[in-house]
């Protein structure tokens, strides 16, 4: 079931939490959701889950609209909310009961559902004990499973591995990995390196607008434009090395990393195919190339880049 | 009516679950109990077989304590932020609301059925009025489902107990004396209207054992009115 997000519009008072934001998640995708608090990440899925109302734009999820029919739409919706609000006077078993029955899952399923959603999220042995007396994690927990009960269609995670220690985190990304061949899920984070691990696409939001939208490796493309290599050359002169490097297609900076141990830092044109350049001049000029090391531009330099600066893509 | 059966079963259980259904059957029963057959214009005091005493007593215990029974209804949904794990589940505003409503009228049903030992007994004293007794429980009925339905609005205003606990009893306090006082001060159109208002007027009758469906209205009309102005309350946090 895709979900569709059309020219959405959300203001609090003055500040428009959401500008006019436009996009699509496909059927068996895991979208990532990054952004700097209050870029509007949480007001997008709360209005995708129909818990808040757009001033204007238009969702579907499959066929459905936010407008047109919310409680078809939130049928096939398993929704996490920031915070993991849960009753916390309620056994853990009887909750799943709850929102299985609100859920309408038949009498005779409900039993097999419940079972297969305490085995999924391990859970089996605090099932009986109160919410209230749970730990964090486990919490978290009961949180996944209230919203993975009915086997949603489309699932909405808004910060899932919050409080979960790194085994449970490990686990859990694995478990959205799994449900995200088959169904749609858009999850939200701030852990950055959980993005990339989980997600196939990363949508980043600031100010309420989409300033970038890809794969991980779109997104570095996206936001460097450039290549940046580290080499180490012998067998030559530094400065003829140097000046060799520089007269490479498409290499804008050359500079030393270590002058002693013949290193340089190239920093170039992505179109150009940098890495060859310095091949053909090492064999030009019968030096040795001992190293050649691609720089990937980090997850974090790009959020950082993208968020800081604000460009707008829409 | 399975959505709002399923919140009524869920707010039943927390009831139950929190000891505020026992505190409140205990008190109930011991106030009525208490200023009904032991102290003050009891029924040995004025010495006829009528259940006047009880309704008068049932009808201020229970302004008093509905408000504490509906004050953490929606303000503790709001507050632990679950009114947003509700609302995105496939449950309109109205069955999260008439859920609710259901669940506090069946516990308020259940203390009252449970002084239906009172008329059984003074009918075996003397010659019990059951048109009086059946309208004098049809107005506590009636005048419940509207303190609900002020409690439930009060509730749903914002995420603090003791304000909406608070709140109902203000609101509350304009129908039980406040509407009744003006409306005898006030002539004319506006001295009849508020006079309408007062719920003393529509229960005093009812006790009386005259079936008015003016009354019946009044009181269906408020209830319905307060749950109208909390749906109000829901759709203005969705559109905030």
């Amino acid at each position: 079931m895709d979900i569709v997000v059309e020219n959405l519009v959300k203001s609090y008072g003055l500040q428009r939490a959401v500008d006019n934001i436009s996009f699509r998640v496909r059927t068996g995708e895991v979208l990532g959701f990054l952004g700097p608090n209050g870029a509007g990440k949480t007001t997008t899925m709360k209005a995708i889950t129909t818990f808040l109302v757009p001033d204007s734009g238009n969702i579907h999820v499959g066929n459905y609209s936010i407008h047109e029919d919310p409680e078809k739409l939130k049928k096939n919706i398993g929704y996490l909310p920031e915070n993991n609000p849960l009753y916390e006077d309620m056994p853990v078993i009887d909750y799943l009961k709850f929102v299985a029955n609100l859920h309408g899952i038949p009498k005779q399923e409900i039993h097999g559902s419940l079972l297969n959603v305490i085995d999924l999220c391990g859970l089996e042995a605090e099932k009986h004990k109160k919410i209230g007396e749970l730990s964090k994690g486990y919490k978290q927990r009961v949180g996944l499973a209230q919203a993975l009960i009915h086997k949603p269609e489309v699932l909405i995670l808004d910060e899932p591995t919050t409080g979960l220690d790194p085994n449970q985190i490990v686990e859990i990304r694995e478990l959205i990995k799994k449900i995200g061949k088959e169904k749609t899920v858009i999850l939200s984070s701030h852990i950055l390196a959980e993005v990339e691990a989980t997600c196939d696409r990363i949508l980043i939001i600031n100010k309420g607008k989409i300033v970038a939208d890809g794969t991980t490796q779109d997104l570095r493309n996206q936001a460097s434009g450039k290549t940046i290599l580290k080499a180490r050359i012998l067998g030559g002169n530094l400065d003829s090395i140097f000046a060799a490097l520089q007269k490479i297609d498409g290499v804008k900076v050359v500079d030393f990393i270590n002058k002693d141990q013949n290193r340089f830092y190239l920093d170039g044109d992505q179109s150009k195919n940098l890495a060859e350049g310095v091949f053909n001049a090492c064999v030009k000029n019968g030096w040795i190339l001992t190293e050649l090391i691609p720089v990937e531009t980090k997850l974090e330099d790009i959020f950082k880049e993208l968020t800081m600066e604000s460009p707008v893509k829409n | 009516m399975k959505q709002i059966w399923i919140i009524t079963k869920r707010e039943l259980q927390a009831y139950f679950d929190s000891l505020m259904a026992y505190i409140l059957l205990i008190l109930f029963l011991g106030f009525s109990g208490f200023f009904t057959w032991i102290y003050g214009n009891d029924i040995f005091f004025i010495k006829q077989a009528t259940l006047m005493p009880f309704f008068n007593i049932a009808y201020w215990t229970l302004f008093f304590f509905i408000p504490a029974l509906t004050m953490r209804l929606l303000s503790e949904e709001n507050r632990m932020g679950t009114i947003e794990l509700l609302l995105t589940k496939p449950v309109s505003n109205w069955q999260v609301l008439m859920g609710k409503y259901v669940a506090s009228l069946l516990l308020i049903a259940t203390a009252l059925l449970l002084t239906f030992s009172y008329p059984i007994s003074v009918s075996t004293m003397g010659n019990l009025d059951a048109g009086e007794v059946f309208s004098g429980y049809l107005a506590l009925l009636l005048f419940s489902s509207m303190m609900i339905g002020i409690g439930l609005f009060t509730s749903s205003i914002g995420n603090n107990q003791i304000v909406s606990y608070l709140l109902a009893l203000f609101i509350g306090i304009f129908f039980q004396i406040i509407f009744g006082m003006l409306g005898q001060s006030l002539p004319g159109i506006p001295g009849h209207v508020l006079d309408y208002l007062s719920t003393s007027t529509h229960f005093e009758s009812m006790t009386r054992g005259v079936l008015d469906t003016r009354d019946i209205l009044f009181f269906a009309g408020i209830s319905f009115l307060m749950l109208v102005f909390s749906e109000s309350m829901l759709i203005r946090k969705r559109f905030a």
